[in-house]
């Protein structure tokens, strides 16, 4: 039953990696492709470290898969969250289709590293 | 069973270096800057699977801890190339 449960979380995991690379290729956009990347990876991660976990079962092994789900689950939107505002202020072209632009012509031209009037629009 | 489960770990690295080799296309292809940091980003996280998949198939344990240092780098060498963008990105 273990073993089953193993096999499924593997195969999980390694299938959403895979299907991040393959939105990472598809997709039209950075913004686009940035949630590919971000979010369906760290459901891979997360599905392989069940894996690892539920295969050895150890204390230190299950405890070193959660700790590396929960690393991945809290630094990966950081990160997303950091990349998709530094392109966004070196303007970086949106998709052509791309509903909703909150400064079109002219995004705050802030060097800083973190300033009120970027902070407050979202 | 418990040789079913390496193979079939064996196989499922074999996927993650196709996604690796479908992430590094984007990281040489990428139009600008963020694209290629955002692979990047991909690259080690898949990487992070591998050795996942690897200390399966192995049956050694020690390898999540380089798992763990892998996740950490790739944290720190995604916002450090995050805030090269945002302070002026290439000249």
């Amino acid at each position: 039953m273990r073993d089953i449960l193993t096999l499924i979380c593997m195969i999980t995991g390694s299938l959403f990696m895979l299907f991040a690379a393959v939105g990472v290729i598809r997709m039209p956009d950075l913004y686009t492709r940035m949630h590919a990347a971000t979010k369906v990876g760290t459901v891979g991660v997360t599905g392989v470290m069940a894996a690892v976990a539920l295969h050895f079962g150890d204390l230190g092994i299950v405890s070193r898969a959660i700790l590396i789900s929960l690393f991945f689950l809290i630094t990966a939107p950081v990160a997303a969250h950091m990349i998709g505002r530094s392109a966004f202020f070196a303007k970086t072209p949106l998709w052509k289709k791309t509903v909703v632009n909150e400064w079109p012509d002219s995004p705050p031209d802030d060097t800083s590293s973190s300033s009120s009037a970027s902070s407050s629009s979202s | 069973m418990t040789g079913f489960i390496q193979d079939v770990a064996h196989v499922m690295m074999a996927v993650l270096f196709l996604a690796m080799l479908l992430a590094l296309y984007r990281v040489i292809k990428g139009p600008s800057l963020p694209d290629r940091v955002i692979a990047i980003d991909l690259l080690t996280t898949v990487a992070v699977g591998i050795i996942a998949l690897y200390s399966i198939e192995t049956g050694y344990k020690v390898f999540l801890s380089a798992g763990i240092a892998l996740a950490l780098l790739a944290f720190l060498g995604t916002v450090a190339l995050a805030l090269y963008i945002r302070r002026g990105g290439p000249p």
